[in-house]
């Protein structure tokens, strides 16, 4: 971009220094996206994203922060070079200037280097959302997640079943068998999975389209009627993480809340078996509303 | 129709029973197939639609300055950005340019007397007119506006869920907008291959006109499928087809392909005529021709054709796209939009540059859409999109971008040509003081915006909880909101006092480049007495400089002298219409 500088077809600087000062910028371009990897990241500026709760959401993380330093990269190059010429070139007399129109090196190099950095951070892209999109075969726990109008059911192995609509949280489920808190982020039902392990999310919906969206995971995905969506999700840490609806579902689509509870994995068995004796037990009580609940 | 097979030139016959006199006032309004009086009708319409769906989007602003607001109800603020979003894009930024400026300027750009088919030109305004009105007739129906946002997606569009004759009108009004949009290509098309003077070759075009020209094309590519998604969408409402329900094994992706596949060239469709306007208007007051003039044309060109082939990018989290292909191609525009930008500068590089008002709005555009622009390129990284899609980041994604074009670029124009349109100056402070206010506001309400998505705030909420640590982004958000709304106060203004106060502009106020500017202000019916020889893409600029003409390629030429130019003056003086 910076060739612009040199745009002057009367400085007669030969075309060999302008090229291979362009080497020099496009290596560093390159270097300043690659810094990611090579830093192993953590230590990356986030701007204002989330750092990601999940190792899916990890390596997002690393691309956003990545794809920002270039940006700002560019934003101070191209907006530079702008305000540059707003301030250099106001009118300063009636003379007419110089009325050149081509500078064929120049038009082909400010097509080559933002094809090299668009190819760039399109690798970085394509490694990052194919481990974004990874599914494990050997999942901790599989939990089938369905959307409806206005709220959220997740139906565990073993018939049990959450299911929360909009801002109640039918079943408040804390860190360290605790009450949920703080409430804003305990609003809606409760996801409640391993952590450090792997789930794996089945996700559809029973009428309009949805948004499954938690900011901490960096990560968001429709759930559609007719079409089924499977990913996985491996929250680092125990803790609670707010979600939210994303994708406009009518009425009430602002207070379609749930949130994700990362149990350490064994509280998250020893809570599982406990729903699961809840559920064998409520089903033997009254099977037929089970099954029409199942056939839902 | 017979225009077809006449030139400008030679046509003396044609117009001997040329009438001036004709109906004047409200029948006149009616009846005018006169381009100007037509691009003039669409202009006031979609400022009209601008201003509308402004004062809603300050409602919406309003609601959301405060969590868990009451001021608005859920319905209302669902309707309200539906309406907002609708009315910005269908009613408001394509046909103001498109509509209004295009219809007004690009016959005079090329030298014709008129566009090639008046009376159809003047059938796409009423079809624009009615869909407009048919569209906004939804506020009045019980259950209020369609409120299902801009793209309409199903099943939410579905009857079931959208009951209600509101939404039978919305999609009423999209298809008759979408039919006016439709003829007005075909007319801009034919009127560009078949009417420029003579002289005026394709690559002499001046950049608006190409941008018309290609963003015609768009529009004939993508707004029939846009048509045939609403009639289907209408069939599965009324006529109990299942199409995008899946009861009936319909498929409710099949709505969202059809409508990218109009919605992505659509943005385009609203960018490109702006990306004219800046190109226009940059290189007169830099008093330098276009910098990389074929660069220009041919990233256009690359521009509509990757735009056809990216609409998946607005479905990433569908899962069900192939990620790598949208992906790369969408990264692949930001080459020819890089190109533009660096044509753009390279146009004010060692240039004389004098900041009127469209100049400042040119340089407005430039930093709105180099922001919209690089956030966009992130956006089509899917992994990051993952983290975005639905959020504020979103949202002040494409209103730095929509913002950027349509209302930096679109007022540029305005400005620009106002003195055209009406013989008449409008008052430089009161365009500056516009320009302040309008940016002032513009990056105090997106700014915060981004950051309120990344923070995880999705967009098209009615209402946020308290304790989220959001209001105060959203505060300052609003307050930007509000700036801008009083920024055009200084626009009417300005249009109020120059009309009651007029100060003569003259023909060609700003030393411009391109036809229009030889042509009387405002230009008499069918537009030219006279024309210059046309020996470039700058014929004004040509006839007034004939000392400075441009440096082709190798710095031959380095001044005119010599070159008889003015010769074919007198042969095409009488070109245009003597009447
Ligand atoms: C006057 C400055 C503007 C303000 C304050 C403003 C504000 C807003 C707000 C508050 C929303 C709703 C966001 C949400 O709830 O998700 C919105 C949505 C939208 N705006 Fe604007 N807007 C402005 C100008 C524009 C312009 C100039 C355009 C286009 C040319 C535009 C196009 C849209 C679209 C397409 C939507 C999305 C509607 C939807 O979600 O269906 N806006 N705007
Ligand atoms: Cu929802």
């Amino acid at each position: 971009m910076a060739s612009v500088v040199a745009v002057s077809p009367r400085d007669g600087e030969s075309s060999s220094t302008v090229a291979s000062r362009w080497r020099r910028r496009a290596f560093g371009l390159v270097a300043v996206t690659a810094l990611p990897v090579i830093l192993g990241g953590c230590q990356l500026p986030t701007f204002y994203g989330y750092r990601g709760s999940t190792k899916q959401g990890h390596d997002e993380s690393l691309l956003w922060s990545g794809t920002m330093i270039a940006s700002i990269v560019v934003l101070a190059l191209v907006g530079g070079l702008i305000t540059w010429s707003i301030i250099r070139y106001r009118k300063k007399s009636d003379e007419i200037p110089r009325q050149f129109q081509y500078h064929i090196p120049i038009e082909i190099t400010y097509i080559i280097v933002p094809v090299v950095m668009v190819l760039i951070l399109f690798g970085f892209t394509v490694y990052t959302e194919n481990q974004v999109d990874a599914v494990t075969p050997t999942p901790a726990v599989k939990v089938h997640v369905t959307a409806f109008q206005w709220g959220w059911k997740y139906q565990y192995p073993g018939k049990v079943t959450v299911t929360g609509v909009t801002t109640e949280d039918p079943d408040p489920i804390g860190l360290n068998g605790g009450q949920c808190a703080p409430a804003v982020d305990c609003l809606g039902p409760g996801l409640v999975v391993p952590a450090g392990q792997t789930t794996r999310i089945t996700l559809d919906s029973q009428d309009v389209i949805h948004g499954f969206y938690v900011p901490a995971f960096n990560f968001s995905r429709y759930a559609q009627p007719g079409v089924t969506n499977v990913f996985d999700l491996t929250v680092e840490h125990a803790g609670i993480y707010r979600a939210q609806c994303t994708q406009l579902c009518g009425l009430y689509h602002s207070l379609m809340f749930f949130h994700v509870v990362a149990l350490p994995p064994n509280q998250f068995r020893a809570w599982l078996s406990s729903q699961q004796h809840l559920a064998q037990a409520a089903s033997t009580v009254s099977s037929s509303n089970s099954t029409t609940k199942a056939a839902a | 129709m017979t225009v077809l097979a006449d030139r400008p030139v030679a046509h003396e016959h044609e117009h001997e029973h040329e009438h001036h006199e004709g109906p004047t006032g409200l029948l006149k309004w009616l009846t005018s197939t006169d381009h100007k009086l037509i691009g003039m009708n669409y202009m006031v319409t979609s400022l009209v639609m601008f201003f509308l769906a402004g004062l809603m989007a300050l409602a919406l602003r309003a609601q959301l300055a405060t969590p868990n607001s009451s001021l608005l109800s859920f319905q209302a603020y669902n309707a309200l950005f539906t309406m907002h979003g609708s009315l910005m894009l269908y009613l408001f930024a394509g046909p103001f340019a498109f509509g209004g400026l295009a219809n007004y300027i690009l016959p005079l750009q090329i030298g014709a007397p008129d566009m090639a088919f008046p009376r159809l030109n003047a059938l796409s305004y009423w079809l624009y007119l009615s869909g407009s009105i048919t569209m906004l007739l939804g506020f009045l129906v019980a259950g209020g506006a369609a409120a299902y946002g801009w793209v309409a997606y199903a099943p939410l569009s579905l009857v079931q869920f959208a009951p209600g004759s509101a939404p039978d009108l919305w999609i009423l009004g999209i298809a008759l907008t979408g039919f006016s949009a439709i003829f007005t290509a075909v007319n801009l098309v034919t009127t560009t291959f078949y009417l420029r003077a003579p002289g005026m070759t394709m690559f002499r075009l001046p950049i608006f006109t190409w941008n018309m020209l290609v963003t015609a094309i768009l529009i004939l590519i993508a707004f029939p499928i846009l048509t045939a998604a609403m009639v289907l969408l209408f069939a599965d409402r009324h006529f109990g087809t299942h199409i995008y329900s899946t009861a009936g094994g319909g498929s409710p992706i099949l709505y969202q392909n059809l409508f990218w596949f109009f919605g992505h060239p659509e943005v385009y469709i609203l960018a490109l005529p702006y990306f004219g306007i800046v190109t226009d208007v940059i290189p007169v007051f830099s008093k330098k021709p276009l910098f990389g003039y074929k660069g220009m044309v041919f990233a256009t060109m690359a521009i509509a054709a990757l735009s056809t082939g990216v609409w998946a990018h607005h479905m990433f989290t569908t899962g069900v796209v192939l990620l790598p292909f949208f992906s790369l191609l969408s990264l692949l525009i930001a080459v020819p939009t890089g190109i533009k930008f660096f044509n753009w500068i390279g146009t004010m590089w060692r240039g004389q540059l004098t900041f009127t008002t469209p100049m400042l709005f040119c340089i407005g555009f430039l930093f709105a859409f180099l922001m919209g622009g690089l956030t966009g390129v992130m956006l089509a990284s899917p992994p990051i999109d993952f983290a975005t899609h639905d959020t504020y980041f979103v949202v002040a994604h494409f209103h730095q971008v929509l913002f950027g074009t349509a209302v930096y670029a679109g007022f540029a124009g305005l400005y620009y040509w106002y003195p055209k349109f009406y013989g008449r100056m409008y008052r430089e402070w009161m365009g500056k003081t516009h320009f302040w206010l309008l940016t002032i506001g513009f990056w105090v309400t997106f700014i915060p915006q981004y950051v309120l998505g990344l923070w995880g705030m999705p967009r098209r909420v009615a209402s946020y909880p308290a304790n989220l640590g959001w209001q105060t982004l959203n505060v300052v958000s609003t307050v930007g909101a509000f700036i801008i709304g009083i920024s055009f106060v200084f626009l009417l203004a300005n249009f109020w006092v120059s009309w009651r106060k007029p100060i003569p502009a003259g023909d060609n106020p700003w030393d411009a480049h391109t036809l229009e500017w030889f042509a009387t202000s405002p230009p008499v019916h069918h537009n030219f007495e006279k024309l210059p020889p046309i020996r470039s893409e700058r014929p004004v600029w040509d006839y007034h400089h004939p000392d400075d003409l441009t440096i082709t390629h190798g710095g031959a030429g380095a001044n005119g002298k010599g070159h008889d130019h003015l010769a074919g003056a007198a042969t095409v003086a009488d070109a245009g219409d003597k009447a």
